[in-house]
């Protein structure tokens, strides 16, 4: 028993020791991380790498990420990390905690872009046997861009352990196209026929590099004409893959279009109300969103879903104000309410500007909207704007119920298309009017809460789209949805494919001019209501 | 008839103490927009001002009279612009403007400035091309901005491969007008360079973006240099984010991208990307510390942050109130030309000189954009930069030169023809 005490003694004590000789030198590193210039930390930073301990692997990944901090009067090392306004501080030799401290008092130690690189390069090499599979993967992505060649041993000898389909994949791939920078000219060939397999976008660049290399190397020649052929594969590869992207980067302009204007479809169409204020219906949306991440910082996750009832509602209780003070005054006279209309815009925009600030307020995307999903190596979408994408086809959906099945709905439809009729029928149409308008101003809000993901948010968010929204709504034909969702997909895919041959200045002027000539041909738009419903109308 | 006599006194009174304050007070025009879509930026300089003259009341005022602020807003409508220089100078009888923030705002009120031969501070980085004997440009010029930025790229970052993306209007068109011709000289061939431009607050970038990506795809080294204006920078920050260009792949440097429009922004996928600028609020100096402590305490926030046309307000204000000091007038004529060869301390540690093209002489910084909206700076000239109004990198302007002294007095010399050619806007 007493041995086996004076064991576990001399076992803490020894792994005490060795940590204490590493520590002391970790502490130097970073100490003099502190005053030295980029180039110095270079080679203190391969210093750290070359310690390896759990502890150096800890310093270099907070490192990376700037979360290393000293004291400025005691030049203590820490780690420091974020609670509010202040920092909480690791010493990093003790592991002391020594509370919090304001950000004047200590000083970053940082990198640049290059060292950042270089750093995870570094930590990509010990991660590489790490037993989660994901930071494997993550690491040999990390050593395929760092394309230095001194790294191809390290990654032959993982695939000697590697077990996981996946990870010997990533493997495979960043072992031949590291080894395309050697000189070995057996290497080179089996790693091009290699790479001929699999036809990679992203090896694209080194490939290049190999070409730009041995163009003129006579020695080369048969590598090179494979080398070419491999990219003409890989372009054709990506060619299919581009006019899919493009397919998808117009869908998801439309469904952005569509949302933003389906709210001025209803209210533009079903009571003919030129309501230029609509863009700031978005606006109130999106400064919904904010609050509502303001008030809940901890569930920034869910704060979209906690915003579109809310702005649902304000820009809803918004619009019926609007309506029920201004706008009902003003029926049947156009010009007045674009006017008033104008007024209200302006008025809404400077509210916020004196409410908010006139600077634009972030609005953070939570982490499921972010990233990018591989549908293949040529082809990645972007989560947010796919979920935007779904989402405005559910709003289109629920709209389309809305009006076609529920008790509303009819009443909705039925004064569209005959208001004195409508009325005789015992329809209360001044209050169908108000909740219309609520109901137009209220999908705006929760266009708001969308947009406000992929755009700005400030005060004048709803200037940028008003317009967008008129050409959609005009282009679709007045007064229907089904309109209005085909013209806002039309226009987003025609913008887009325009684009790339165009500009961006461009396309939008041809867009302008082509709606300009479809409006001359077609009046009333795509789907034009038909029958006794539009004279009666007009 | 009692009643009248009063009424009388009353007036009479009332005109003699207004014209009693119109001669004790020196009257500073600030004429930056507060409405509109400039307000966004143009708002912060005039708190800038404001404060700036607060200082120096507390200080003591200048020539022993108190400074006021005569505050307009031109709405962020250009023309407005000159209508508003006009009330200033001859309604308010201003001593001096601070204002403007765009370069169209800037040319609207030239001519008015000069004929009513004013003083006008530009505190905004700007497309250079330019030199007016009544302005005086506190911001970058192309050199002072562009230029070492490009040359950061080229010489610390390797970039081989260049895209130019700006919004479509003056300063970005003519700023990659010259940065093209200095990259050809520089060696890059042509097909090694994108130029893009898109409309004001463009929101859409999922197509530029792809191509920056596939142009940077080639094996050499890509960077972009972003002229991109205003709102339309944080749509294109998101999408880069989400197609997962990352700093260390292709880096973005961006010359109107600053700690402002950094807070309306999430900053998380930004982290690396570059701005080049003459002042960042994390600069490491005495005067930038008591600066920012200033703009909180008059701010009341804590979290208010400082910016590149903050500082060149500052500089543009200190020097005037030195200049005033000097030539003990606030007359135009006496003022301007000791304004030339006057130092007044930067806030990056330094000393910003006017020189006599109207320009200063300032030190260029670049900094990495930080998780917290503020900037790293990683570059620093070793000296000061001196201004250059007329760029010698595009053929039209190589001849010309600024120089407001005689015996040249002229603010586009041409040396070759020895002719002045005047002002044409």
């Amino acid at each position: 028993m007493k041995n086996f005490v004076k064991l576990i003694l001399l076992i803490l004590i020894l792994i005490n020791m060795s940590n204490n000789v590493y520590a002391d030198s970790i502490d130097e590193i970073i100490f003099a991380l502190q005053k030295s210039n980029f180039s110095e930390k270079e080679v203190l930073i391969t210093k750290l790498g070359d310690i390896q301990t759990n502890k150096s692997l800890k310093v270099l990944k907070s490192l990376e990420k700037g979360s290393i901090y000293y004291i400025k009067k005691s030049r203590i090392n820490v780690f420091a990390i974020k609670v509010d306004k202040k920092y909480e501080l690791t010493d990093i030799s003790t592991g002391k905690n020594l509370g919090l401290s304001k950000k004047n008092k200590i000083k970053r130690i940082s990198l640049n872009n290059k060292l950042r690189k270089y750093t995870r390069t570094i930590i990509a090499k010990s991660s590489l046997h790490s037993d989660n599979k994901k930071i494997r993967i993550e690491a040999v992505k990390t050593i395929f861009q760092s394309n230095s060649i001194e790294l191809l041993p390290l990654i032959s000898q993982a695939l000697e352990n590697e077990k996981n389909k996946s990870v010997i994949r990533e493997l495979l791939k960043t072992q031949a196209s590291l080894s395309l920078l050697s000189e070995d000219k057996l290497l080179i060939n089996k790693s091009l026929d290699y790479l001929m397999k699999i036809t990679d976008p992203e090896i694209i660049s080194i490939v290049n590099q190999f070409i730009e290399k041995y163009k003129t190397n006579d020695l080369y020649k048969v590598e090179i004409i494979k080398a070419n052929n491999l990219l003409d594969k890989i372009n054709s590869d990506i060619k299919f893959y581009k006019l899919l992207e493009n397919l998808f980067f117009g869908l998801s302009l439309g469904s952005i279009l569509f949302i933003a204007a389906v709210g001025l479809a209803i209210t533009f169409g079903v009571m003919g109300v030129i309501n230029l204020a609509h863009g700031e219906m978005i606006m109130i949306g999106a400064y919904t969103t904010y609050v509502t991440q303001l008030i809940f910082p901890q569930f920034i996750e869910y704060s979209l879903f906690i915003a579109l009832p809310l702005s649902f509602l304000i820009a809803g209780l918004i619009g019926v104000l609007i309506e029920r003070l201004v706008i009902r005054h003003l029926y049947g006279r156009p010009l007045e309410t674009l006017l008033a209309t104008f007024g209200i815009s302006l008025f809404l925009q400077q509210l916020v500007r004196s409410i908010f600030s006139p600077i634009n307020m972030p609005v953070i995307s939570p982490q499921w909207m972010s990233g990018m999903f591989n549908v293949h190596p040529a082809l990645s979408l972007s989560y947010g704007r796919f979920y935007i994408l779904i989402f405005s086809i559910i709003v289109f959906i629920a709209l389309l119920i809305l009006l076609r099945k529920s008790h509303f709905g009819v009443e909705i439809r039925a004064v569209m298309q005959n208001r004195p009729m409508a009325r005789a029928m015992g329809i209360k149409t001044k209050w169908i009017d108000s909740m219309t308008f609520g109901l137009g101003s209220g999908i705006a809000g929760i266009a708001g809460v969308a947009l406000s993901q992929i755009t700005n948010v400030g005060p004048n968010l709803g200037q940028s789209y008003i317009i967008d929204c008129f050409m959609v709504v005009v282009f679709g034909g007045v007064g229907n949805i089904w309109g209005t969702l085909s013209g806002a997909f039309l226009l987003g895919i025609g913008n887009k494919f325009l684009e790339p041959y165009s500009g961006a200045v461009l396309a939008k002027i041809i867009t302008l001019i082509f709606l300009i000539i479809f409006i001359q041909k077609r009046p009333k738009g795509m789907f034009a209501l038909k029958g006794r419903a539009a004279e009666i109308n007009q | 008839m009692k009643t009248i006599q009063m009424l009388i006194t009353i007036f009479v009174i009332m005109i003699v103490s207004s014209l009693s304050i119109a001669a004790d007070t020196i009257k500073v025009g600030v004429l930056h927009s507060l409405s509109g879509t400039m307000a966004i930026s143009e708002t912060t300089l005039k708190d800038t001002v404001l404060m700036m003259v607060k200082e120096q009341n507390n200080k003591g005022g200048l020539l022993g009279k108190k400074l006021e602020a005569v505050v307009v807003d031109p709405a962020s409508d250009w023309p407005l612009f000159a209508e508003k220089t006009r009330e200033l100078m001859e309604v308010h009888e201003v001593d001096v403007i601070f204002g403007c923030w765009t370069s169209v705002s800037r040319k609207s009120v030239l001519p008015v400035i000069e004929e009513l031969n004013g003083l006008l501070f530009y505190p905004v980085q700007y497309e250079g091309e330019e030199s007016s004997k009544n302005v005086f440009y506190t911001g970058a010029a192309p050199n002072q901005q562009a230029i070492p930025a490009v040359n950061y790229f080229m010489d610390e970052l390797g970039v081989e491969r260049w895209v130019l993306a700006g919004t479509d209007y003056v300063y970005p068109r003519t700023t990659n007008k010259i940065l093209k011709e200095y990259l050809i000289s520089k060696g890059v061939a042509e097909k090694d360079i994108m130029i893009n431009y898109t409309p004001f607050g463009h929101s859409d970038w999922q197509t530029i973006v792809a191509d920056i990506k596939s142009f940077g795809s080639t094996g050499k080294k890509t960077g972009v240099i972003s002229t991109i204006n205003g709102d339309a920078n944080v749509p294109f920050y998101k999408e880069l984010g989400n197609v997962g260009i990352d700093a260390t792949d292709i880096p973005v440097v961006a010359f109107s991208v600053g700690e402002e429009e950094l807070a309306g922004l999430d900053t998380g996928p930004l982290v690396g990307h570059l701005a080049a600028w003459n002042y960042f609020m994390s600069s490491d100096s005495e005067e930038n510390d008591n600066f920012i402590s200033a703009w909180h305490k008059f701010t009341g926030d804590e979290d208010r942050v400082t910016n590149d046309p903050m500082e060149a307000t500052v500089i543009g204000f200190n020097m005037w109130a030195k200049a005033v000091e000097i030539s003990g007038t606030t007359d135009v004529n006496k003022v301007r030309p000791t304004m030339y060869g006057l130092t007044v301390p930067n806030l990056t540690g330094g000393i910003a000189v006017m020189n006599t093209n109207h320009h200063l002489t300032k030190p260029v910084l670049i900094g990495e954009i930080l998780e917290d909206g503020q900037f790293e700076i990683v570059y620093e000239t070793p000296a000061g930069v001196i201004g250059d109004a007329w760029t010698n990198f595009l053929a039209e302007s190589a001849n010309i030169v600024a120089d407001w002294t005689p015996p040249i007095s002229c603010g586009n010399y041409n040396i070759k023809t020895g002719k002045c050619s005047g002002q044409n806007y």
